[in-house]
């Protein structure tokens, strides 16, 4: 197996890309977020740590704007997350610009995931260490979204998902206690969820409501 | 120079070296430039060796119901009536009507284009693209290739998410939304009549006699303009055909031939 690993684009004998795989590790390692939509608002939350104190908290963005109405968290490589999101926000401009219109939450997600494909498919660069949790309402319709994409450049939708460490008991967690919530409710929600996996922490939760 | 072929490659592009990967706009098209000494000259000269006149009436404007679309079908190279039936409402998709003044190549190629690319953003987005994004797409093609020679005046006309929508583009990059354009050599004389009976609470037929009347009196006129004046309706369900007359006949409805008073006197004296 160890032959197979080297190069980016060169598969297994039994199908896998291993860099993609160690890519899900690093994002297995990386701090907890979680994301859960309701009907009329969605919601991001990621764990924080307190350890570090003389570190200015206020620099370090765990979540961030790609557009006025979409939000962005992720879980894994903070330095691969600022060019991805670099990326992410001149698409947006670059969409307003020649369609005259905001994107869509899924629009702006396949093209990360886009990108993050493009990275697991060419010579000498490896794959971006992050899985992203991508919230927000499309313009017009005003429908709540979220998405995830991971490192192997797939996405989907999710009414409540979690990625980074322990995002199996989060996910479980949502799953036996999902229903359809709006407002505080969902924010609850989102918080018991990170409660599940962080004891002694302090969190930061965006929520955005139209 | 590389044409934007865009439209007409089947199979997807080969993923290029790593530097494509950090770029962060999508490539345009690109040309090399000539060699010559003084580039806007050379332009200026290309531009008047291409540029034909622009023969012909379009017309197009937004009303209570939705858009009104007209033109007539004269082709002309100078004085030589080359065609009495071209069809200048270019059907982009079934919401969206585009007109053609200019030259007729570039604008049936450049309009289908838009069709094409119409359609994939349709397939991508899983939503039909608005009327403002269309003519931003053509109007920004039209400008990568400005000073190319390229003559096309358009109007982009269509009924989206927001409602009506109408926008003029042309070969020079220049994009204006409006509420009534006409466009062609014979425009002059249709925004006389147009501008003179427009009301923004018309019912579909007010309109389209309206829009009719219009392209009458250009080709009336208007030597370069003629044929057939077509009107087609833009609504809520998409464009409509409503009427293709030839000019010719919509005289003789406008101004029936009437006997005169004269020769109805000599009849009389003949009779007593």
């Amino acid at each position: 197996m160890a032959r197979y690993d080297r190069a980016i684009t060169v598969f297994s004998p039994d199908g896998h890309l291993f860099q993609v795989e160690y890519a899900l590790e690093a994002v297995r390692k990386g701090n907890a977020a979680v994301g859960v939509r309701g009907t009329d608002i969605v919601v991001l939350g990621v764990e924080k740590k307190s350890a570090v104190k003389l570190q200015d908290s206020r620099s370090v963005r765990k979540i961030v704007s790609l557009d006025d109405h979409i939000a962005l968290a992720c879980a894994g490589l903070k330095a691969d997350a600022r060019v991805l999101i670099n990326r992410a926000r001149i698409e947006c401009q670059s969409h307003r610009l020649t369609v005259e219109d905001p994107v869509t939450v899924e629009y702006i997600t396949r093209y990360i995931a886009g990108l993050q494909q493009k990275y697991t498919q060419s010579g000498g660069v490896r794959p971006f260490g992050l899985s992203t949790l991508i919230v927000g309402f499309d313009p017009y319709t005003s429908v709540p979204s979220l998405y995830q994409t991971d490192p192997s450049g797939t996405f989907s939708a999710w009414k409540a998902n979690a990625t980074g460490r322990n995002s199996n008991s989060m996910r479980e967690f949502l799953e036996k206690n999902y229903k359809e919530t709006s407002g505080h409710e969902t924010i609850k929600l989102a918080i018991r969820a990170l409660l599940e996996v962080s004891f002694c922490f302090s969190y930061v939760i965006t929520a955005i409501v139209t | 120079m590389k044409l934007d072929t865009s439209g007409l490659e089947s199979a997807a592009p080969v993923w290029g070296a790593p530097s494509e990967l950090v770029d962060g706009f999508s490539a345009g098209p690109s040309f090399d430039l000539p060699n010559t000494t003084d580039f806007d000259g050379f332009q200026k000269e290309a531009i008047q060796m291409v540029k034909p006149a622009k023969g012909t009436t379009t017309l197009a404007f937004i009303f209570k119901e939705g858009v009104m679309v007209a033109a007539d079908s004269r082709a002309s190279m100078g004085g030589y009536i080359s065609s009495q039936s071209v069809k200048k409402i270019i059907e982009i998709n079934p919401y969206m009507l585009g007109t053609m003044a200019g030259g007729a190549a570039d604008c049936q190629f450049w309009h289908r284009n838009l069709g094409i690319k119409c359609r994939l953003h349709e397939l991508a987005n899983k939503r039909r693209i608005s009327v403002t994004g269309a003519s931003k797409l053509l109007a920004n093609i039209l400008y990568s290739y400005r000073g190319m020679g390229l003559s096309v005046g358009t109007m982009i006309a269509g009924w989206d998410e927001t409602g009506p929508g109408l926008y003029y583009v042309d070969s020079e990059g220049g994009r204006l939304k409006g509420m009534r354009f006409s466009v062609g050599s014979g425009s002059p004389y249709a925004y006389g009549v147009l501008d003179n009976g427009y009301r923004y609470d018309m019912s579909v037929e007010e309109a389209a006699e309206l829009a009719r009347r219009a392209i009458y009196h250009a080709t009336f006129r208007d030597g370069a303009s003629g044929g057939v004046a077509s009107v087609y309706y833009v609504g809520p369900n998409g464009w409509k055909k409503l009427s293709g007359d030839d000019v010719g006949e919509l005289h003789y409805k406008y101004y029936p031939v009437m006997p005169s008073t004269v020769e109805q006197e000599m009849v009389e004296v003949g009779g007593a």
